[in-house]
């Protein structure tokens, strides 16, 4: 695994990619060095992970964790877009999602 | 009800007026004193009536005009909000009606806090001028309490740092030492208290976000079990181990509004069910005597000797020398899972954050950029937008954490890191067998200075969270106070307890508390710098 650790400038600009952050090419050299570094590092933790060791999610765990199924407080429509960078007719106004093709 | 921030960065600051005369404000004296009294005092004076809780908000905001020049602990001064809420409090008193024991008692919170009508930025440019429609619960608490709310203080943005330097909003200083970070990421928390800005604060702790900034400013900082204080309206970094916590100049103080905080919330799903347990009356308890009589205090061999600086070594054995004069027993144990916890953590943590910071779409709320050239389409805007509001601490977290979660290497990383953490709570309850409270040093070092945590490694600067971490793994509590000085600067002493103990340590640590401050005179801050 420790040569998986080094991250190129061309995974880390897919990573971005993915992550929906639009990334320079300094940042991409400087963040490949850093994550190379912090990854070398955390992938110690697959040494004592064995097979019978199972996971734990969550620290302290709760389940089945309902609510009665009554209308509940909720935010008028100008409280959610309040916030909103924009908005028309009462919905958020979001940039063009489909391409054109 | 909106209040705009009112001091964002220090260069603003360092033109800031100071000691304006405020013509409502009593003689300096009496000013001073308001602000150097306890929680707890200040609420036994406000039910005797030696002072209002007027006065005991704008004794609050005159210091915080005086001294916020220097220490920037606040993004957002909420003078109004406090003033207002202070007069009802008033009123009700006059009138006879019924008031929470701490109703007066001003409070700050974490700019994290979802707080309605006033900006809540996560010292984030990508909130910037965000105004929520909704108050987070623990907001909504220290409301019903009637504490008149000062402000919202600074952070590492998104929580994500050790020294408040990753602020969008300037730097925050050390109350002892302005060279010096005054830790984080609840740094703005921790200072505004060592500062005497604020008898309580509200923090939230990650991987030791309360304890490490209290370590470094001579307060008290508490991380509560997981699920004692809801999350509702936290802004979220890593939902499995963010918890909310309260900072204050003494334990009994901080179990104070541990007390409030806390309590079950129909709104958070990992909030605990049941009766809160009386954590002020434990911390009373602990302080009145008695309470180190037989306790075995478990020193973790993991989070002792080697990578600590020799002047918190110090600082912590003669804290441990004084408990067992005290009649405490000290004892040695042994949790060698801990030697992966870091790594575990800087696993889980961004895996989390790439999760939960999904959400600065650009779409609904918060910054909105549009590319500067290629097509203008969701997608891009969204990548523009989080490219120019996002830190590089920030980003590097979320690519970290897409990396962990991303397809064939899930198992190798994030699967092996849960398993730890398993381990991790593993030898936390064989240690428990053993030990009544595991102890160590909050963090390796004191207060470091302004640019080394930017400067270095990164690997090396997440060491500085090594003793903290293991408790946000395991979801159990854990508290920071004050044991000493090193080089004139302040070292914490770390408390841990076992799930749904939190009473314990509050009982432990008054008494640990109290012990220090007898051999010392005074209590530690007592001995700060005047600013």
């Amino acid at each position: 695994m420790s040569e998986k650790s080094a991250l190129t400038s061309a995974e880390v600009a897919h990573l971005a990619d993915l992550a929906r952050i639009a990334i320079s090419e300094e940042e991409l050299a400087r963040t490949a060095g850093d994550l190379s570094s912090i990854l070398a590092n955390v992938a110690r933790v697959a040494e004592v992970a064995t097979d019978e060791v199972p996971a734990t999610s969550h620290p302290i765990p709760l389940s089945n964790v309902m609510r009665e199924d009554v209308v509940g407080e909720t935010l008028t429509n100008e409280q959610a877009l309040s916030g909103a960078p924009q908005s028309e007719d009462a919905k958020f106004l979001v940039p063009q999602i489909l391409g054109e093709d | 009800m909106t209040d705009t921030p009112q001091n964002r960065g220090t260069s603003q600051n360092a033109d800031a007026p100071q000691n304006t005369d405020t013509p409502q404000s009593s003689s300096a004296q009496q000013t001073a004193d308001l602000t150097r009294l306890t929680a707890v005092e200040l609420s036994a004076g406000l039910r005797a009536g030696d002072f209002s809780a007027t006065e005991v908000t704008r004794a609050h905001l005159d210091r915080i005009e005086q001294v916020e020049g220097t220490v920037n602990a606040f993004i957002t001064v909420t003078g109004d909000v406090a003033l207002a809420t202070a007069a009802e409090v008033d009123r009700k008193r006059a009138a006879g009606e019924d008031l929470h024991p701490f109703a007066g008692v001003p409070v700050t919170h974490k700019d994290l806090v979802v707080t309605s009508g006033i900006t809540t930025t996560a010292g984030s440019k990508i909130l910037a001028d965000w105004v929520p429609p909704y108050d987070g619960t623990v907001y909504r608490r220290t409301k019903a309490a009637g504490l008149p709310l000062l402000g919202k203080t600074n952070l590492d943005e998104f929580a994500m740092g050790s020294s408040t330097e990753h602020s969008a909003f300037g730097n925050t200083t050390n109350p002892w030492d302005t060279t010096k970070v005054p830790g984080g990421s609840s740094g703005g928390a921790a200072a505004s208290v060592a500062a005497f800005e604020s008898p309580f604060s509200v923090g939230t702790d990650t991987g030791g976000s309360v304890r490490q900034p209290a370590a470094f400013t001579g307060t008290v900082g508490v991380k509560p079990t997981y699920g004692s204080v809801s999350r509702y309206g936290v802004i979220a970094m890593a939902s499995s181990l963010d918890q909310v916590g309260p900072v204050a100049r003494s334990v009994i103080d901080a179990a104070a509004l541990h007390q409030i905080l806390a309590g079950h919330d129909p709104h958070d799903s990992t909030s605990l069910p049941g009766e809160v347990p009386d954590f002020l009356a434990a911390a009373q308890q602990g302080a009145s005597g008695g309470a180190l009589e037989g306790v075995r205090l478990g020193v973790v061999k993991q989070l002792a000797g080697k990578g600590y600086e020799d002047g918190v070594s110090a600082a912590f054995r003669s804290a441990l020398d004084l408990a067992a004069a005290q009649g405490a027993e000290i004892v040695e144990v042994d949790c060698p899972s801990l030697g992966y916890a870091l790594d575990a953590y800087y696993l889980i943590m961004p895996s989390e954050v790439s999760s939960n910071l999904a959400r600065y779409d650009g779409m609904r709320f918060g910054l909105r950029v549009e590319p500067e050239d290629g097509p203008v389409t969701a997608e891009t805007v969204m990548a523009a937008t989080r490219a120019a509001g996002f830190g590089a601490e920030v980003k590097r977290r979320i690519i970290l954490g897409t990396y962990a979660l991303s397809a064939g290497y899930y198992d190798a990383y994030y699967g092996s890191a849960q398993k730890v953490r398993t381990l991790v709570q593993r030898d936390f309850a064989a240690a428990f067998e053993q030990a009544d409270v595991l102890v160590s040093p909050t963090a390796p070092t004191t207060a470091f200075g302004f640019g080394a945590e930017k400067s270095s490694d990164p690997m090396a600067l997440y060491l500085g969270d090594v003793a903290t971490i293991p408790a946000n793994l395991a979801g159990i509590p854990g508290m920071s106070l004050p044991a000493g000085l090193s080089e004139g600067l302040p070292v914490g002493f770390q408390l841990l307890a076992p799930a749904h103990e939190d009473a314990r340590l509050y009982r432990i640590g008054a008494g640990l508390e109290s012990a220090l401050d007898s051999a010392r005179g005074h209590s530690l801050l007592a001995q700060a710098p005047e600013l």
